[in-house]
This record gives C-alpha cells, structure tokens and sequence, in this order.
C-alpha cells in the first residue's frame, strides 16, 4: 500500500490538497448519489412508504356499513386503551426484562471463559456454542416443542432418572420461562462470538499491568475487561431489545402444542397478525403495528441514550 | 505457579507466562473452565442430537423408541423418511426446500450487492445529503422489520404481487444493517489516499470501486452476505402473510404447517417423522456454510460495534 501511495506525494503539486471542493471534485462526490441509488430506491420502496402507508391507514376505520373513514388518531386511542395489546406489551416487556439479561449473561460468561483458553476444546465449543444461531427460528422452536411434549420429549426419562415427575413445560404457568430459554438457546451463541470477538481485539498488555497489580483472574474479567467491550455489549442489547419487543415466531410456532397457553394475542405483532389475517382488520392491525414500531423506536433510542458513555455514540 | 513460570530453567517460561498473563489466571483453573464449557455445549447441542436421533426413526419409534428420545431406535428409518418425502405431497418438501434456496440466495445476494454499493457510497463520498440520508438509515436500523409486514402485504396486493416469489425476495432487499457495517468497515479498510492514487493513475471512479476497493472489503462482503441469507432463510412473519400457495412457502412455513396439522388432525395427516426429517435436512445447508466461512465471519460479526 506505502508504495502505491509514494508516487502519489512525490508528484509535483499539480492537484494540491488546498484546493480540494474544486469543480472537479464536486462532480465527483455525485457518484457518491450513484452508489447509494440502488439502495435508496429499495429503502424508499419497502421502508419509508409501508411506513406512511401504515400510517395513512392507521388514521382510517374501515367498515361494510359506513364505508372507509378518517379517523385521526381513533386506532391509536383505541390501541393504547386495549387490554389486549397493552397486556401484549406488558408481556414483551416482561419478556425483555428477563430474557435479555439471560442471554447476555450466558453469552458474556461463555466469552470470558473462552477467551482465556486457547485449546483445541474452547475453539470446538466456540463453534458448537454458535452452532444454534445458524438453525431457523422456526424450527428452533419446532424442535423445542417436540422436547418440551411429554409424548416425544426426553423430560419425563431425564426426571425419571432423578424419580421426579416431569413439569410440563407446555402448561400456562411454564410457558413464559419454556420460551425464554429456546431464546436464549437460540440467540446467545451469536451474541458470544459478537462478544468474544471485540475480547480478542484488546491489547493483552492492559492484563499485564493489571496482573502485576496482583488482580485476580476474575477481577480483571469484571473491571479490566467488560468495561473495555462496553461498545460492544450495548450493541448486543440493542439487537436483543428490538427482537424481543417485536417477539413472533417462537410462540407462534409453540402455540400449535400449546394451545391453551399462548393465546392468539400472547404479543403485540401476534395481535396485529391475527386481526389482520384472522379478522380483516387491517387498520386496526395497521395502528397496533405502527404503536409497537413506535415503542420499539423510542425504547431503543432511549437505551442508547442512557448507554452512550459506555458505547462511545455522540 | 508462578514460581515456575518464572524460573529461567525453563526453556518455555517466557510462552507460558504471557499465556498466563492472557488469561490472567493459573493453570488449576482452567479445568473449571473446561467443565463450565462442557455443560454449556451440553446445552446447545442436545436439541440437535435430538433432532439427528429422531430423524432415524419412523412415526411409532418417535413416540415409544426402544432407546428413548434422545438415543436410536432398533429400527434405522432415516432412509425411508427421506423417500416418504419424495411420497407425501408429491414430495412438496423438496420444492419448499428450494424455495428456500431461492429466497434466501436472491434475497441475501441482492441485500448484500446494495449493501455494498451504499455502503461505499455513504464511506467514500461527500454528497449533499449523505448525513440526512444516513440518519435516516441509522434510524431506519431501529425500526422492527415485522412492524413493516403487515404495511408492505397491503401495498403488494394492490400492484397484485402478493402470492409471488417477488413478495418475498423484494422486501428482503432492504438491509440498513448490512449497509451500516458496510459504511464502517469501508471507512476503516480502505484509505483515501489508495482512492487518489488510483485516479491519479487514471482509473474511473468504477474501476476504482471494482479493482482496488472490492477486493479489500471480501472479509466484511462475506459476513454481510451470511447475515442476510441467514435473514431470509430465517424469514417467518413475511412468507406468513403474503404467500399462500403451498408451492410457493419456504421450508419454514411448510414445516410449520405440517406440524399444525399433525397437532390438529387424524391419524392420516400426522407426519411426526417427516417433519423431524424435513427439519433435520433444513438445516445442514447453513450449518455447513458457516463451519465452512468460519474464518470470515468470525472476526466480521464484531464489525459493528467499531467505533
């Protein structure tokens, strides 16, 4: 790279570096416009006008009688006094209080161990640990419900063993702590690798000075280490908080097995699914959908603002 | 420990103490490391021995095997599952297979291609408007792509793409994620004064991109493209809502809607084996490719949260 750059700074100043937002180079910052297009073109297509779309229709009531009406902000009053979606909400947030600090702690551990091993074990493990990131959420879950089924699953063998009765994992009482762990079994390997890797980018040197001061192995993980990846482990939050608001597939797909736990409107996007698909109610379905995209929005813009000193964002 | 490490006697003290130093911790204890990373793989990886069991059993070994669920049964059935595949259906399985195939490559490549181009675009150029649009698209990251579902259904059925393959593969272009770790890991990679060199050479702004940027952005290009194939692979909520031809779903919803049934219906419609089956062959294509591209993605995934 040095050599290629040294013709560059030996040449006589015929385009000094002074005189840079010459024409010239105006005209060259428009490719800039010709690389974004093609993205833009499918970020104005898919996002920004489902956006208003949703948002226009949000404002309307539609019915066989009265025709399609404007409203104003009807569905929204409606939305945020409806037991069932603020219930749904409550429930997600519920979700993310307990799943998120699941999954980071699982994640966060299992990169500390890790990064202080350099065997062939840990690198295997490392992988197997991942592995679950790469299986579809759908059949994730699919797979749990057939471990959780008392017909299928080894749950009643495994507590046999210990002569207990096997809890059912597919009951009302279970099913919140049944779906936490098929997240954090799904997720918490990716956020590991996320997590191991910025590990890996510190200068080991930092742990020299730190040893020498006579810390202990899990003094320098907890104050050398986990301060030093902070960009990193809010990064990782914020993936797990917008996943865990907008919680679909997995009680989608065990609601199949169990019934009687997880009714239709468990979250809020199961709500807007089954009164669009089940009901028509696109409008309604619309408003629910726009809220949770707005409590999504704000609750991660929030979170980063609370967070920004330890993520480094302005 | 430390006593030995420290002796000069030893011909690899040096190695070891800055192994130890690494790790910041002794030697003893790194066997309580090893035992904390059995039971965590434990954890992980028993659904999918599960999964590799079960899918060597017929319907009546699923439920009452003579090695229990999470060991094989007398009877090897894995053969006759895969030909009941080709059976049921008129083997429906293999097009949903593909379908998926087709979602997932056209979606993740186009994602990635557009990825790329803005990314570089966003890095490398200073057009008017590039910090509102790239705001916008930072915001954009935020905004909970299932919110979109319901919105875009509405919209494709009116220009009458709903129930298409393009239902699924257009909105699945759109990856402000993949254009943002695009931007970062284009302005870390690559200088601006390689790009002058270039053009001082005589090289358009094209052949800049394509000969000398593209080139070193493959670690960051690789790691864009799995994650959204892997996105589109994954897709549930989408497919869901806008496609309901059954030759038209991907393997996700297909299995889903086996498994439905078979809860819900009598004994002709319960395909417990095949589901196993279809669902164990589901996910060997993306397990292989990461094992395959570890050494891309490994350090790519991290890209992100570069300051």
């Amino acid at each position: 790279m040095a050599t290629t750059i040294a013709p560059v700074t030996a040449r006589p100043p015929s385009t000094p570096r002074k005189t840079r937002p010459d024409l010239k180079d105006r005209r060259r910052q428009r490719w800039g416009w010709l690389f974004v297009a093609p993205f833009a073109v499918v970020f104005l297509a898919f996002l920004i006008l489902p956006l208003l779309y949703a948002f226009q229709m949000s404002l309307m009531t539609s019915t066989l009688a009265t025709g399609t009406n404007f409203v104003w902000f009807d569905n929204y009053a409606k939305a945020f006094t409806d037991p069932i979606f603020l219930g749904g909400l409550l429930r997600v947030g519920r979700f993310a209080l307990i799943m998120i600090p699941a999954q980071m702690l699982v994640a966060l551990a299992a990169a500390l161990v890790l990064d202080n091993l350099s065997t062939w074990a840990s690198k295997f493990s490392r992988l197997l640990i991942f592995v679950p990131y790469a299986i579809p959420v759908v059949i994730g879950a699919l797979m749990w419900g057939f471990l959780y089924s008392p017909r299928f699953g080894p749950a009643g063998d495994l507590f046999g063993l210990l002569g207990l009765d096997s809890p059912d994992f597919l009951a009302q009482g279970s099913i919140f702590a049944s779906l936490v762990n098929i997240v954090t079994w799904q997720w918490a390997g990716y956020y590991m690798i996320i997590i191991y890797a910025a590990l890996r980018g510190i200068d080991p040197g930092i742990y020299e000075a730190a040893v020498l001061d006579g810390a202990s192995g899990l003094q320098i993980a907890l104050r050398v280490k986990v301060p030093m990846i902070a960009s990193s482990m809010v990064m990782v939050l914020i993936f797990a908080l917008i996943g865990t608001l907008q919680f679909f597939t997995e009680p989608q797909v065990l609601r199949a097995v169990a019934q009687g736990a997880i009714p239709v409107s468990y979250t809020p996007n199961m709500y807007a699914y089954s009164l669009a698909f089940s009901y028509s109610q696109f409008n309604y379905a619309s408003a629910i959908s726009f809220a949770l995209g707005i409590v999504v929005f704000i609750g991660s813009y929030f979170f980063l603002f609370l967070t920004r000193k330890q993520s480094g964002l302005k | 420990m430390a006593l030995v490490t420290s002796t000069p006697a030893v011909p690899d003290g040096d190695v070891r103490r800055t192994r130890a130093v690494r790790a910041g911790r002794t030697g003893g204890r790194r066997i309580g490391s090893h035992i904390f990373l059995l039971v965590l793989v434990i954890y992980f990886i028993t659904p999918l021995w599960w999964l590799t069991v079960a899918s060597t059993k017929d319907t009546a070994g699923l439920f009452t095997g003579s090695g229990g669920p999470l060991w094989f049964d007398d009877s090897f059935s894995f053969f006759d599952n895969i030909a009941g595949l080709f059976q049921h259906q008129d083997g429906i399985y293999w097009r949903w297979l593909g379908n998926s195939f087709l979602y997932a490559l056209s979606g993740g490549v186009g994602a990635t291609i557009l990825s790329v181009l803005a990314g570089y675009g966003f890095a490398k150029y200073r057009f008017r408007g590039r910090n509102a649009f790239f705001a916008l698209l930072l915001g954009a990251v935020m905004v909970p792509m299932t919110a979109l579902v319901i919105p875009t259904f509405v919209l494709l059925s009116e220009i009458g793409l709903i129930n298409t393959i393009w239902a699924v593969i257009l909105p699945s272009l759109l990856s402000p994620f993949g254009v943002y770790l695009m931007r970062v890991y284009t302005q870390e990679a690559i200088a601006d004064e390689l790009l002058d060199a270039a053009r001082v050479d005589g090289a358009g702004e094209l052949r800049t991109f394509f000969q000398v940027s593209l080139p070193l952005l493959r670690p960051a290009i690789v790691t864009v493209l799995l994650l959204s194939v892997v996105g589109t692979w994954n897709n549930f909520f989408l497919p869901l809502a806008v496609l309901s031809d059954p030759l038209l779903l991907p393997v996700t919803v297909g299995l889903n809607n086996w498994q439905a049934l078979s809860n819900a219906g009598a004994g002709g419609e319960q395909v417990w084996n095949l589901i196993v089956t279809g669902a164990f062959i589901s996910i060997l294509p993306l397990i292989i490719a990461f094992l395959s591209l570890q050494k891309y993605w490994q350090g790519g995934l991290s890209l992100g949260s570069l300051k």
